[in-house]
C-alpha cells in the first residue's frame, strides 16, 4: 500500500473573465479512493481537476491536498513557485492529448523528471523509468519515439511518466477520450491496476463502464456546479437530480444501437 | 567577355568573398542570438520591458538597414563608438536582423503545444527546466525552416555593407570594375558566388531539417 493523498475543496470558484467556470465547489477525495467527475462538455469537469494541481488558478476559496493549500499562503497572496513545484511533485496529471515530449524517446520522457526534478543520476532515473514502463506494459517500448507509438501506448508511457514520480495523487483528465475505441482498454487497465494499489485518484470521464465499476464515488457536474456526488450506484443507477437523469439518458441513447 | 581579368583580381575577389561569408555567418549567429534572447523577453519579462523591446523592435524594422548602417558607422563617433568598418558591419548586421529572428523564434514557441509545457509543469519543472528541455528544442525545431529562409535573406544585405567600406564582395567587384570597366564580368562573378552560397545554406539548411525532425514527424 503506498501513501496515499486526501484532497478537500471549499467553496472554490473560477472566473475566466467574466465566465464563471466553477462555482462554490465543494468536494472531499478520501485517500486511497477513486472520485470520477462525469457532466456535459463545457461544465468545469477539467477546471475544477486543474484546481487540484493549480495548473488553473482558482480565484476563491480552498483547495488542500493532505490538509496544506495550495497556490496561496494565505488569501490573495500566492505560493511562491518553489513551494507549488514542491507540491506538485505528488501529483501526477494525465492528459487527454498524452502531451508527451515528442523529441524525447518513452524513457527520456519518463526519466525527464526524476532528473530535473527529483534530482536522481541518469542511470538510477534510467533503471526507474524501465520499472514504470514495464509496470504500463511497454517493456519493448523504451527507445520509440511518441511518433512510433499507438494513442494508447502514448497514453500508458504518459502514466508512466507520472507514477514513475511516484505521486500520492493522480489526475486524469478524459485519458482515454482521444483514443480509437480499441485501444481504450489497455488504458483503462492500467488505470484499474493502480486503483488496486490504493492511488488515489480523480478522473474525469465519460466511461461510465469504469466510472460505475472502479469508481468509489462519482461526481456530476453542470455549468459550473458540482450538482451530486455520491456512490457510483446511486449517481448512476438511482439519480435523482433531473439533470443527471436527462445526461445519462442522452448518453445511453448514443451509446446504444 | 575579357575574362584574363579574373587572374589579376582573382584573389581581392576571393578575399572578398571570404569577407562577405564571414560578415554573413558572424552576423547570423550573432542576430539569432539576440533574437532569441528578444523572444525569450517577449516571453517572460514583465510588461514594461517587453514594451521597451517592442519599440526597438519597431525601430529597427522600421527603418532601412542602410541608414542603421549610417547611424552607427557615422553617428557612432558622436557618441564616442568609433568602430572599423568590419565591426561597424558587423554589429549593424546582427542588429539588423535581431528583430526578425525574434520574430521567427516567437512564433516558433507559440507552435509548441500548451499541453506539452502543461505536462513539464504537472510534474514540478522549474520554468527554467521547462524552457531549456521543452520550449527551446521543440520551438528551435519548427523554427528551422524560416531561420534558415531569413539567413539566405540575410546573405543579400551582407552587400550593403561595402557602402561604409567593409571589403566584402561587393566592395571589391566595384574596385574591379572601375579600374578595368569590365562591368559584366564582376557583376557576374558577383552573382556566381551568391547564387552558390545561397544554394549551400538552402541544403544544408533542409539537410538539418530532415535529421531534426526525423523523429517528430506522426506515423500515418
Ligand atoms: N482558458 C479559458 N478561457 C476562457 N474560458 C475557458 C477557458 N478554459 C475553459 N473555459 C470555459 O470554461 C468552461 C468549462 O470548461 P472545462 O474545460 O472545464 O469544461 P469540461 O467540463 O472539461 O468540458 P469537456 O467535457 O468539453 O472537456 C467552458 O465553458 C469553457 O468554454
Ligand atoms: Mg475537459
Amino acid at each position: 500500500m503506498l501513501a496515499a493523498s486526501s484532497v478537500e475543496m471549499r467553496k472554490v470558484n473560477k472566473y475566466y473573465g467574466k465566465f464563471q467556470a466553477l462555482k462554490d465547489v465543494d468536494l472531499s477525495i478520501p485517500p486511497g479512493k477513486v472520485t470520477c467527475l462525469i457532466g456535459p462538455s463545457g461544465s468545469g469537469k477539467s477546471t475544477l481537476l486543474r484546481c487540484i494541481n493549480f495548473l488553473e488558478e482558482y480565484d476563491s476559496g480552498e483547495v488542500r491536498i493532505d490538509g496544506q493549500l495550495i497556490g496561496y499562503d494565505a488569501p490573495n497572496k500566492k505560493m511562491s513557485g518553489r513551494k507549488l513545484r514542491e507540491m506538485r511533485r505528488s501529483i501526477g496529471i494525465v492528459f487527454q492529448q498524452f502531451n508527451l515530449w515528442p523529441h524525447m524517446t518513452a524513457k527520456e520522457n519518463v526519466a525527464e523528471g526524476l532528473i530535473r526534478v527529483r534530482r536522481m543520476s541518469k542511470a538510477d532515473a534510467d533503471r526507474r523509468a524501465s520499472e514504470a514502463l514495464a509496470k504500463v506494459g511497454l517493456a519493448d517500448k523504451f527507445a520509440s519515439h511518441p511518433s512510433r507509438l499507438s494513442g494508447g501506448q502514448q497514453q500508458r508511457v504518459a502514466i508512466a511518466r507520472a507514477i514513475a514520480m511516484e505521486p500520492k495523487l493522480m489526475l486524469f483528465d478524459e485519458p482515454t477520450s482521444a483514443l480509437d475505441p480499441e485501444l481504450v482498454g489497455e488504458v483503462l487497465s492500467v488505470m484499474r491496476t493502480l486503483a488496486d494499489e490504493g492511488m488515489t485518484m480523480v478522473v474525469v470521464t465519460h466511461e461510465m463502464g469504469f466510472a460505475a465499476h472502479v469508481a468509489d464515488q462519482v461526481g456530476f457536474m453542470e455549468k459550473g456546479e458540482l450538482i451530486d456526488i455520491g456512490s457510483p450506484d446511486r449517481i448512476l443507477h438511482r439519480p435523482q437530480d433531473a439533470r443527471i437523469q436527462s445526461f445519462l439518458r442522452t448518453y445511453h441513447e448514443r451509446n446504444s444501437f | 567577355m575579357e575574362w584574363s581579368v579574373l587572374q589579376q583580381y582573382g584573389p581581392s575577389l576571393l578575399k572578398g568573398f571570404g569577407n562577405t561569408i564571414l560578415c554573413w555567418a558572424l552576423g547570423t549567429v550573432f542576430g539569432m542570438a539576440l533574437g532569441l534572447v528578444i523572444a525569450l523577453i517577449q516571453r517572460y519579462a514583465p510588461r514594461w520591458v517587453r514594451w521597451i523591446v517592442q519599440a526597438y523592435i519597431e525601430v529597427i524594422r522600421g527603418t532601412p538597414f542602410l541608414v542603421q548602417l549610417f547611424v552607427l558607422y557615422y553617428g557612432g563617433p558622436l557618441v564616442g563608438l568609433r568602430l572599423d568598418a568590419l565591426p561597424a558591419g558587423l554589429l549593424g548586421l546582427t542588429i539588423y536582423g535581431s528583430p526578425y529572428f525574434a520574430e521567427i523564434f516567437r512564433s516558433g514557441f507559440r507552435a509548441v503545444p500548451h499541453g506539452q509545457i502543461e505536462a513539464a509543469r504537472g510534474i514540478g519543472m522549474s520554468e527554467a527546466d521547462v524552457v531549456r528541455r521543452i520550449l527551446l528544442p521543440l520551438g528551435l525545431v519548427s523554427s528551422l525552416p524560416a531561420l534558415v529562409n531569413f539567413s539566405i535573406i540575410l546573405t543579400k544585405e551582407t552587400v550593403i555593407l561595402s557602402i561604409i567600406t567593409v571589403p566584402e564582395l561587393l566592395y571589391q567587384v566595384q574596385r574591379m570594375s572601375a579600374e578595368t570597366f569590365r562591368y559584366v564580368e564582376a557583376n557576374l562573378v558577383l552573382a556566381l558566388f551568391f547564387w552558390g552560397l545561397v544554394e549551400t545554406i538552402s541544403r544544408v539548411g533542409l539537410r538539418l531539417e530532415a535529421r531534426i525532425t526525423k523523429h517528430l514527424i506522426e506515423r500515418t
